[in-house]
């Protein structure tokens, strides 16, 4: 075999006709003498944004292609966008308002949209992180092909599930304006909360698919740690009643009641439900704002920077 | 394998200008493969190892590229040869910045890009909405793509038996999955550009065209690399070769003398 370690290393250089002043010069040398750069190296921060600010279409039309793609082979095609998330809803108004007629206190009528509004909220928030964590380890193909920077796919992903989101807010209103809750003026204000949220998700997401590219074991305990989060966050009932009701310490409802998802859930509630009968059970730490804005601030550009920080080892497999 | 040794130190092709536009300077890529462990497959197994602490507990690594060294001139093109799974498409991979090196490094001027758009495309969308979503993962704007639309289309051929190109793409025949995607790929102008087999793709009258559309994308090219397994088109279109095996660059030299030595090779 020695004649390989021969070729490997006189190949580089072994341009022998014409002489070339270039002959003594190491690869780097040469590398540098003509203005070449490392491929693939990752690019400075600032830097990766706008190249990533450039790719804002393909996010997008990404994005859109998954969402289509998802029900394409059924007969009744993208009506199904809001079937499912309209049926899941009704599923739950048939078991707890129906047949167990359980309203933890709060009477039907709050209770329905106070559990529906909990439930798109998380799963917003749950189903990006699921497709987060697969976002690198699930499409190597398309990080093997291509160049792109890599934070479009979870980005992308996240959009994807921002868009699902509104086709079952449509289904939300109905079923508030069914229960007798009329729009008002304090509906304007999920603009801001699904915009604060969806750059928590996308933070979010961009920190998993990095762990998950390194470790794609992730993706078979998410969705544990996903349950476990769901019924620390208060989806299915009044957080703070029920630690109170089993005498946990102060200490503890404080901090579960301040998790990012028990914040946007109840701050959606708390726009969304009307009556004040309702909002004596949804649970609104102190300062609710600053700590939506403050999660989001973490969770986005901390989630960003994290995954920027590996942008050359994706792709190895 | 001795008699090779004496014809790499042979001239390579006249490179027209001595500008180099790609450096390999020694370029090992190793392959992580989970799930491949030779031992038993049951779950107490890999728990049993997991228990023990065994080093790389189901991880397999697979060295695909070993300390492969070139340089590339502007103007050339250079053919890949070697037999399936020498690492010919691993090393355009770590060339274009795709895929890392596991040591040393690659050098290139510009952004060279890999002829390869299949995997951006879905299957269950019209290849209208291909040709957008592909030429958008390529980098390209939209008004460039909605610019090239109908080129790309007719270069295709796709619609030559009906209204095809408004129906999912799973209802293509392969043929003309593979040529629409050629399509979209072939309609950017780029660098340094890679070809991985595509022109072995569609009937004679589309490979004609294709093998154009590659002469045309060469000459617009700073540097074109091929790799295939087809000589002749090696022969047609490169006036240098490198010959992988094993993942060791095994000959580098003008493409008669290497496509020679490995026709030898091979015929035995």
């Amino acid at each position: 075999m020695s004649t390989v370690s021969e070729t490997t290393h006189d190949g580089a250089v072994a341009m022998s006709a014409p002489p070339s002043p270039d002959d003594g010069l190491a690869a780097a040398e040469l590398a540098a003498k003509y203005g070449l750069a490392v491929s693939g190296a990752r690019p400075g921060l600032a830097e990766y944004a706008r190249q990533l600010w450039d790719r804002r279409h393909f996010i997008v039309a990404f994005s859109r292609a998954k969402l289509t793609a998802q029900y394409s082979q059924a007969k009744l095609g993208q009506v199904w966008q809001v079937a499912t998330p309209l049926l899941n809803a009704t599923v739950y108004f048939l078991i707890f308002g129906e047949l167990m007629g359980q309203s933890k206190g709060m009477g039907i009528k709050t209770y329905i949209p106070f559990l529906i509004t909990g439930i798109f909220v998380f799963t917003f928030t749950q189903s990006s992180a699921m497709s987060g964590v697969r976002a690198i380890a699930g499409n190597l193909g398309l990080v093997r092909a291509l160049h792109f920077p890599r934070a479009a796919l979870p980005i992308s992903f996240a959009l994807q599930q921002l868009q699902q989101l509104l086709f079952s807010m449509i289904v939300l209103f109905a079923f508030l304006i069914g229960f007798g809750h009329v729009p008002q003026l304090s509906w304007l204000l999920i603009v801001p909360i699904l915009a604060l949220q969806f750059v928590f998700n996308t933070g979010l997401a961009m920190i998993l698919a990095r762990l998950g590219s390194k470790t794609p074991d992730l993706a078979q305990l998410l969705p544990f740690v996903l349950r476990t989060w769901m019924y620390a966050s208060g989806v299915m009932y009044s957080l703070v009643e029920a630690l109170k009701k089993a005498k946990s310490p102060g200490w503890l409802i404080d901090v579960l009641s301040a998790n990012p998802a028990a914040v946007f859930i109840n701050l959606m509630r708390d726009s969304l439900i009307t009556g004040h009968a309702a909002h004596k059970h949804i649970d609104l730490p102190p300062h609710v704002w600053a700590l939506a804005v403050g999660w989001t601030l973490l969770i986005g550009v901390g989630g960003f920077v994290f995954f920027w920080k590996a942008e050359e080892q994706y792709g190895r497999g | 394998m001795a008699e090779q040794k004496t014809e790499q130190k042979e001239a390579l092709s006249v490179a027209s200008s001595q500008v180099p536009t790609v450096i390999a300077d020694d370029v090992h890529i190793v392959y992580r493969v989970y799930g491949g462990n030779t031992g038993r497959g049951s779950a107490t197994a890999a728990l049993n190892r997991l228990v023990r602490r065994k080093p790389d507990a189901g991880v397999r690594q697979v060295h695909a590229v070993r300390g492969v060294s070139f340089t590339a001139y502007r103007g050339e093109a250079i053919g890949l040869i070697g037999s399936n799974g020498s690492g010919k498409s691993t090393l355009l991979k770590a060339i274009a910045g795709l895929l890392p090196t596991e040591s040393g490094k690659v050098y290139t001027n510009g952004q060279p890009s890999l002829l390869g758009v299949n995997a951006a495309m879905m299957n269950d969308l019209t290849g209208e909405k291909n040709v957008m979503l592909g030429g958008l993962a390529m980098g390209m704007t939209r008004e460039q793509i909605r610019e090239r639309y109908q080129e790309i289309v007719d270069f295709s051929g796709i619609n030559e038996k009906g209204d095809f190109i408004t129906l999912p793409m799973r209802t293509y025949s392969s043929g003309m999955a593979a040529r629409l995607r050629f399509s979209i790929a072939a309609a950017k102008d780029h660098d340094v550009l890679m070809i991985d087999e595509a022109l072995a793709t569609g009937d004679r009258s589309f490979q004609k065209r294709s093998e154009a559309r590659v002469r045309e994308l060469r000459e617009q090219a700073g540097t074109v690399f091929l790799v295939s397994h087809n000589n002749r088109s090696i022969r047609d279109t490169c006036d240098r070769v490198l010959w992988l095996e094993h993942g060791r660059l095994l000959m580098d030299g003008p493409t008669d003398e290497v496509v020679r030595a490995y026709e030898k090779e091979t015929a035995r």
